[in-house]
């Protein structure tokens, strides 16, 4: 992890190169993790890459229901020679949850945008193959969102098995 | 090769000398009452077949989750089920007469769970161990279902995970529900009656609280 110096350091340098690109910094219990700008994520997530963070370990969803922006994104970035890890967090509001695709830069993002689509509904603009990953593909909501209502599904059994989400549906 | 005969006990003449004195009726009166009173028990079917019932129920080889862990420590050394004859988990459902779901359930393991109960021969019970079974737990989302709505549950038992010991009083509990005298909960135990939740709305307080007045009521003043 770098200390709070260095992560004030990497914000100012993306500063220097994208003025709008980092919102804020946050250390917190020795994690360091920098706001980005939605919009300028893949400017952030290059400039990184450039640093030697050239994996992203995971990459996943957040609801903070009820503060907005609701969604977030995170991007867990690492550096396999320093073996040095940094949080890139973008913010994006429900109402216009898209934010651009890595997968270019990074293609093992491929699986887990799709699956932050899935259960979060958060657009990566660009994705080669946006689809659902986890739900059939006709299923309603994101499940996995703050408000969405649960325990209306019905458990399927042999005999109304056509009345589900899938292939039968 | 020598065979060898059992041996025949001392008391083998005199046995059979009472059991031709019984056939030929010598006892009569107070002696034959005591006879019969020593040695002859009444009970209803129900309740023999309850008692041979709830002594050898037969679990399920069957685990979902994490309370599968907690699950197989009852049959271990600490708390061991061979105490009670439950020992005998069987690995087919057509053998067992329990089923303890012990995890969570998800909405597409729910059929298939209720397949593997409606193949278990009557009688049957289930047991739904922890939170997650019972009320989803801390796993409430999207894909859970608890285990009421699709099949019957005898007993719940609480905990995340709940422990072995409390694993075995639930399945102390159904033995005592299988052989007929199910335990009285707590409430008809301390005589408490009044102190039920009621959900806001399912019934009318009879006397408000201490210093609950209406608008304008001065009665308090």
């Amino acid at each position: 992890m770098p200390d709070a110096t260095e992560l004030e350091l990497t914000a100012q340098e993306l500063r220097d190169v994208h003025s709008e690109s980092i919102l804020d910094t946050s250390f917190h219990r020795d994690r360091a993790t920098l706001i980005a700008n939605p919009k300028l994520i893949r400017e952030v997530l290059g400039h990184l890459q450039g640093k030697g963070y050239t994996m992203i370990a995971s990459l996943h969803g957040v609801d903070y229901y009820p503060e907005e922006p609701r969604l977030g994104v995170l991007y867990e970035m690492l550096d396999m020679k320093r073996v040095d890890r940094i949080s890139v967090k973008a913010r994006v509001s429900i109402d216009d949850p898209h934010i651009p695709s890595v997968v270019d830069m990074f293609p093992t993002a491929d699986f887990p945008e799709r699956e932050v689509y899935d259960m979060f509904g958060v657009v990566f603009d660009g994705h080669p193959d946006l689809r659902r990953i986890l739900m059939p593909e006709d299923y309603e909501g994101y499940p996995q969102r703050r408000d969405f209502p649960v325990g209306g599904e019905p458990v399927l059994f042999t005999y109304n098995e056509e009345q589900g989400y899938g292939k039968y549906a | 090769m020598e065979v060898k005969r059992e041996r025949i006990p001392a008391d083998f003449r005199i046995r059979q000398l009472k059991a031709r004195d019984m056939l030929r009726g010598d006892l009569e009166g107070e002696d034959l009452q005591r006879y019969v009173e020593e040695r002859v028990l009444t009970t209803t079917v129900d309740k023999a077949v309850g008692w041979a019932q709830g002594n050898s129920i037969y679990p399920l080889t069957f685990g979902l989750a994490c309370c599968a862990m907690e699950q197989i420590h009852i049959v271990a050394a600490r708390v061991d089920i061979a105490r009670f004859g439950f020992e005998a988990f069987r690995a087919s459902p057509r053998q067992a007469d329990l089923i303890i779901l012990s995890g969570r359930v998800s909405i597409k393991m729910a059929p298939v769970i209720r397949r593997i109960w409606d193949q278990m021969l009557e009688p049957k019970w289930a047991i739904s161990m922890g939170a997650c079974c019972s009320s989803m737990g801390v796993f409430n989302n999207y894909a859970l279902v608890p285990s009421d709505k699709f099949m019957p549950i005898d007993v719940h038992v609480p905990g995340c995970p709940p422990r072995p010991e409390a694993l075995m009083h639930g399945i102390l509990r159904l033995r005592d529900l299988i052989q007929g005298h199910a335990r009285e909960g707590w409430r008809a135990r301390y005589d408490a009656v009044g102190t039920e939740e009621l959900l806001p709305g399912e019934a009318e307080l009879e006397s408000p609280g201490i210093n609950v007045f209406k608008p304008g009521d001065t009665a308090g003043a």
